[in-house]
């Protein structure tokens, strides 16, 4: 098959691989109508990832139509359209019998290894390196599904291919935020980042009953997108105080729930990060950290994968703030935003900006990377 | 304090209360945070916790594959974990001292500690998935389809 390969930082090429084939008793495969460009992946494609292999497909949210099931498959079958969490969860372990898929035991293929890096393994995510999964990425025709009956999930009739494909991260990423942040009426919530994560997550307070959502970026396509798209209030910080407009729209007092959806820088790592070190500058979450009311809480979803230089702890202890962070437990919220978009309560489309074959795919992440030409997703169809 | 069930390939004997699985060592001399591979106690006991209780866990007292392979060369034991988090299944070589002279190098290589993680984590899995999850295989194992 065709599949969207990273050869070395910056260098991507559409290839033929080895069809994907079952590898245990619970996967299956899907043919993959879309698969979409994410934050994510842009460290990984600037080489930051000491992990990544030359060869390896990248991509980790995705939709298509099933084409095999192993035998301990229940709930899908052959030519079923389903929306795959990006998240590899084995639905059984303690962690995700509490709702905390990301945090699974058994989600990845890697051995020991898996544990050294935070302490104890977390779980899978296709298109990455074996550490958080060993399974190949979705820029590609076809996709093993591990624990099929647990990440993926039926499409309703009712929702497009377009909207859906949205379920699959994004969309429960941004549920994540809101309810990490324990967003309701009342609230005053600020997000930095106007990607599809941070306008999601915008959407989601706003679902919860937030009085005034903001969020900040210097992109101003992105930003009108918010506007229009979201009815959140865009605030580039290019041009404003941003601590001073936020003091000002939340009566003085900061806002309650500060959102951090911005995540590892995406330029070539330094020499120390090329050796898998070094501590990256978390510009926005320093912001939200000050920006942040007393007793107010601030939420991590950009994506981490060492340390941070210079965070300013100070601060989260004299005023009090809750920090809290996770990669998304999709499986928790899929069924839920697969019924609010049938519902049109929630619309995603308008965040694929562009739309290629995968044989463009390279275009596509050149596109996203630069967000030239108002990217803000890239998707693709093999 | 717990009681922690002392397992043999042919049933579980419970041992004495505070068993060492989880016991603590005293370190002369704090040096943290400390590379992977540079524990000063290779025999130590590894523990994973599996969802479920011990009797499910290890039905009949039997040990669980991968580990059943290791009798004679590990010693294991089972408790319940605390607040319903399952059961703490914890393995270390027999003897327990870093010669390891029960464990022959031919069944778990020159990392001990690691083979039995290895092991407990796919015990572990089996227990609760009914599976051990393979990796997809890279464009290395195998050759690219034609075309
Ligand atoms: N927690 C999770 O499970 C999860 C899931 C998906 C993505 N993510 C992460 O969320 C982050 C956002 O994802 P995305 O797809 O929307 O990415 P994206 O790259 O499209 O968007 C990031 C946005 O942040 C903006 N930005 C950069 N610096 C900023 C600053 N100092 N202040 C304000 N805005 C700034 C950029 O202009 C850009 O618009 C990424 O780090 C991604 O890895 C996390
Ligand atoms: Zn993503
Ligand atoms: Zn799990």
């Amino acid at each position: 098959m065709r599949a969207l390969c990273w050869e070395g930082a910056d260098e991507l090429a559409v290839r033929q691989v080895p069809d994907p084939e079952l590898r245990n008793a619970q996967d299956m495969i899907v043919r993959v109508r879309q698969s979409v460009t994410c934050g994510a992946d842009l460290p990984l494609l600037a080489g930051r990832s000491p992990y990544l292999v030359a060869g390896d497909v990248l991509g980790h949210e995705f939709l298509g139509e099933v084409v095999e099931v192993g035998p301990e498959v229940r709930r899908h079958r052959v030519a079923d359209r389903v929306v795959v969490c990006a998240a590899v969860s084995c639905g059984a372990c303690w962690y995700c019998r509490q709702g905390l898929f990301a945090c699974c035991d058994n989600g990845t293929a890697g051995g020991p290894e898996a544990e050294s890096a935070w302490g104890q393994p977390v779980g899978g995510c296709y298109g990455h390196p074996a550490r958080t999964g060993g399974f190949a990425g979705s820029h590609a025709e076809y996709v093993r599904v591990p624990y099929a009956d647990v990440g993926a999930f039926t499409v309703p009739e009712a929702v497009s291919d377009d909207r859906a494909v949205f379920a699959s991260d994004a969309a429960p990423t941004g549920w994540l935020g809101a309810e990490l942040g324990e967003v309701g009426p009342g609230d005053v919530v600020a997000v930095w980042g106007a990607g599809a994560v941070g306008q999601l997550t915008a959407g989601a307070a706003l679902a919860r009953g937030a009085d005034r959502v903001v969020v900040i970026d210097d992109h101003d396509d992105r930003l009108r997108m918010v506007e229009r798209h979201v009815g959140a209030e865009p605030l580039n910080y290019r041009y404003v105080d941003v601590a001073a407009e936020l003091r000002e729209r939340s009566g003085g007092r900061g806002p309650d729930v500060c959102v951090e959806a911005v995540g590892m820088a995406a330029g070539p790592p330094g020499l120390l990060g090329r050796l898998g070190g070094g501590a990256e500058r978390p510009l926005a979450l320093r912001e939200a950290v000050h920006a942040c009311r007393k007793g107010g809480t601030v939420v991590v979803l950009g994506t981490w994968t060492g340390s941070v230089d210079a965070f300013p702890l100070g601060a989260v202890m004299n005023k009090g703030l809750t920090v809290r962070s996770a990669r998304q437990h999709g499986q928790r919220w899929i069924p839920t935003l697969l019924d609010r978009m049938a519902r049109d309560e929630l619309r995603t489309e308008h965040l694929a900006t562009h739309r290629l074959p995968l044989e463009r795919a390279a275009d596509g992440y050149a596109l996203f990377r630069d967000r030239t030409d108002g990217c803000v997703r890239a998707v693709f169809t093999p | 304090m717990a009681r922690m069930g002392r397992l043999t390939a042919a049933g579980i004997a419970l041992a004495a209360a505070g068993a060492t699985a989880t016991g603590v060592v005293v370190h002369r001399r704090e040096r943290s945070p400390r590379a992977a591979g540079s524990d000063p106690r290779p025999g130590r006991w590894q523990v994973v916790t599996v969802a479920g209780r011990p009797e499910e866990v290890l039905p009949l007292g039997r040990w669980p594959e991968p580990l059943r392979r290791l009798d004679g060369a590990v010693e294991l034991h089972a408790r319940p974990a605390p607040g319903g988090r399952g059961t703490e299944l914890a393995a270390r070589p027999l003897g327990g001292d870093p010669g390891f002279p029960g464990l022959g190098a031919h069944l778990v290589g020159d990392d001990p500690g690691r083979f039995l993680r290895q092991a407990l984590r796919e015990a572990k899995q089996l227990a609760e998935t009914g599976e051990v999850l393979r990796a997809d295989r890279s464009r290395l194992d195998r050759p690219a389809a034609s075309g």
